[in-house]
């Protein structure tokens, strides 16, 4: 699959913007800003990249409980996110959500979720959906190793097996579920050998080389989209901090971590860029500077945003139906 | 006018809208060639072929999350569930996901979708498939809930359940499929309208599904000794109509409250709270309850008979008030 130097330079622009905005909502969480639980994408950032490359807004994604890399690679507001990660009335939710429910309809993203393999289900429904309008989008459906032992991910992918729908189920296999290591939790080393259950192709990359990444992805998209069915493609990478923000990580042994340090995503695209002169070191510090000035721009959105009217809590719960409010 | 079945008028419902609207959809087990386990579609995979009654495998989870994918992306699907006991196995999907997103995503996403949730006891199958379990879905805030009696109303609620721009809960009694009645409108029945079934003077029976036709059946006996019984069939669970409930009470100022639940925590509670704490001043004696025993629902036909709420109960319970 062929790949342009833009597009290339693309995928770094957006692996950085997740990174800096994961980096910085490390900060604010820390400093007490935001409330709630954060499930930050930092190492993880080349699968989001190298597969969204390849959709149009009108494709579709779900996601999961560690959504912001998704939601940016798809196109999501940087503002609107960050306000929403502080429970502002100009979220992307309007404070109702927070960091695990960001959705943007207009970008076909149909929410991160903090039900772990709930998406699978949800995505293929969208799956029935665009096969049933016959359009040539596609449903991306993200999800971590650990999902691959839900009962939705058996449901979901025999049924868009047979009815072979455009969905291509991306397995990032950070090597945990929560504080369970991949050797505990699941018998088998590669997620891609599940995909045999189902009579579709399963393949495993490097999910910390974007361009393997985007290959791969590549193939499976245009399959879906030429009626030929769902792919399982496994993407083998590392989150770099605990579960949630507050997790230590202690169950990750020292130099298993070191090993995959080395890996980093976006440090070894930036590495291939100059190499191959793709780009300069300093065309690479421009983008680097223009994303931390959006990063700035995004926090001083969510601080100057006001919180939530009390009396919006009872909106938006149906299409037509505002709930009683407490007198008190 | 004509004489339907309430299996036929849900049919016709799902029907109308499928000629009408090209993004309605029916899915579920064994809901295509073969119609439906109660027969309830039989005839739509001929008539609308395999890409709109489409059989799914057994597998609720995926049927329920197919509907919810499938209504944040266009369509107005309806997932048919065999068994409302089935729902325990399709539940994050409906009360995680389908209930919530629009909230979760600040009203942003809309979720057309209606549910199918064949329900009821009285047909000797046993714990597994006989439950009534109207409180769990009516306790979801993002949910709407009907349950229809008549096949007038079967009728009307699913034009309305269909056309609704979030999740319906269409519960139906499997006993009460093939109970024949007149069908003289082909239009929706807006949610949150109650029907007076019969219209009496001396006590208020609030009744749902199957139970209305018991409380009419009362209802008649107790006419011969003299007393004068108002049924109300809520027919949408929520939204409620508490209006007609309070007109009604202003009449009668006693009300006996009947579903075919287990007793314990059932949605009849919910609506004998609301009268208590609401309309406290209309009324001359306490609220009156009456729901299945707390068990599971027995096998043996007696057992089963013996556990469900009817006639007989209310016949007691409304002489005890007046």
């Amino acid at each position: 699959m062929k790949v342009t130097n833009q597009q290339i330079q693309d995928m770094y622009t957006c692996m950085k913007k997740i990174r800096a905005f994961e980096t910085k909502a490390m900060d604010v969480f820390a400093e007490g800003s935001i409330p709630g639980f954060v499930h930050l994408y930092i190492g993880e950032e080349a699968v989001a990249a190298g597969v969204c490359q390849h959709l149009n807004d009108n494709d579709y994604i779900t996601s999961t409980h560690r959504g912001h890399g998704h939601i940016i690679a798809k196109g999501g507001d940087l503002k609107y996110m960050m306000a929403e990660l502080f429970g502002k009335s100009d979220g992307y939710c309007k404070g109702k959500g927070g960091s695990m429910h960001i959705a943007d309809a207009s970008k076909g993203i149909l929410g991160a979720n903090g039900i772990v393999g709930a998406g699978h289900n949800i995505a293929t429904g969208a799956g029935l959906s665009i096969s049933y309008r016959k359009t040539d989008q596609v449903c991306v459906c993200f999800f971590g190793d650990a999902s691959t032992n839900q009962g939705t991910f058996h449901e979901s992918l025999n049924l868009a097996s047979i009815w072979k729908l455009p969905i291509v189920f991306v397995c990032e296999n950070n090597g945990y579920g929560i504080s369970m290591s991949q050797k505990h939790h699941m018998a088998i080393k590669d997620v891609a050998d599940r995909a045999v259950a189902y009579g579709i192709p399963g393949i495993s990359v490097d999910g910390n080389d974007v361009l393997a990444v985007y290959e791969a992805a590549g193939e499976a998209i245009k399959r879906a989209r030429s009626g030929l069915g769902p792919t399982l493609l496994e993407c083998k990478t590392y989150r770099h901090r605990g579960h949630f923000e507050g997790d230590p990580g202690t169950y990750k042994p020292k130099e298993e971590q070191e090993s995959w340090l080395e890996k980093d995503p976006l440090f070894r695209l930036a590495a291939y860029m100059t190499d191959t002169n793709i780009a300069t070191r300093d065309e690479i510090l421009k983008i680097d500077a223009a994303v931390d000035k959006e990063i700035t721009k995004a926090v001083e959105f969510a601080m100057e945003s006001p919180v939530p009217a009390l009396e919006k809590v009872v909106e938006d719960i149906y299409s037509d139906i505002i709930e009683e409010v407490r007198v008190r | 006018m004509k004489k339907m079945t309430y299996g036929e008028a849900i049919r016709e419902g799902m029907s109308i809208r499928m000629r009408e609207n090209k993004n309605v959809l029916l899915f579920g087990e064994d809901v295509g060639a073969f119609g439906g386990c109660f027969g309830v579609s039989a005839g739509m995979y001929e008539e609308f072929g395999e890409e709109r009654v489409r059989d799914t495998p057994i597998s609720e989870g995926v049927i329920i999350g197919c509907a919810v994918g499938a209504a944040a992306t266009g369509l107005r699907p309806i997932a048919e569930l065999m068994f409302i006991d089935f729902l325990t196995v399709g539940m994050d999907q409906l009360v995680n996901q389908a209930a919530k997103m629009r909230y979760m995503f600040g009203g942003h996403i809309s979720m057309p979708m209606v549910v199918r949730l064949p329900a009821g006891a009285g047909v000797s199958a046993a714990a597994q498939h006989s439950q009534s379990l109207e409180a769990w879905v009516t306790h979801v805030p993002g949910l709407k809930v009907v349950y229809p009696s008549t096949p007038q109303d079967a009728l009307g609620l699913m034009l309305t359940a269909i056309d609704d721009n979030d999740p319906v809960m269409f519960i139906e009694h499997k006993a009460m499929y093939a109970m024949k009645g007149e069908v003289t409108e082909l239009k929706p029945i807006p949610l949150g309208k109650g029907d007076i079934k019969r219209s009496g003077e001396d006590v208020t029976i609030i009744a749902t599904g199957k139970m209305v036709h018991e409380a009419l059946a009362a209802s008649k006996n107790l006419e011969k000794e003299g007393i004068s019984c108002e049924v109300l069939d809520p027919r949408s669970l929520y939204p409620l109509d508490k209006a007609l409930i309070k007109a009604s009470l202003i009449k009668t100022h006693k009300a006996v409250v009947i579903t075919e639940e287990v007793k314990r925590g059932g949605y009849g509670g919910e609506i004998s709270a609301m009268i208590s704490e609401e309309y406290f001043d209309l009324l001359d004696a306490p609220v009156v309850r009456i729901g299945a025993l707390n068990t599971p629902i027995p096998f043996a036909i007696n057992l089963e008979q013996y556990a469900l709420p009817n006639a007989q109960d209310i016949i007691h319970a409304v002489k005890q008030l007046v």
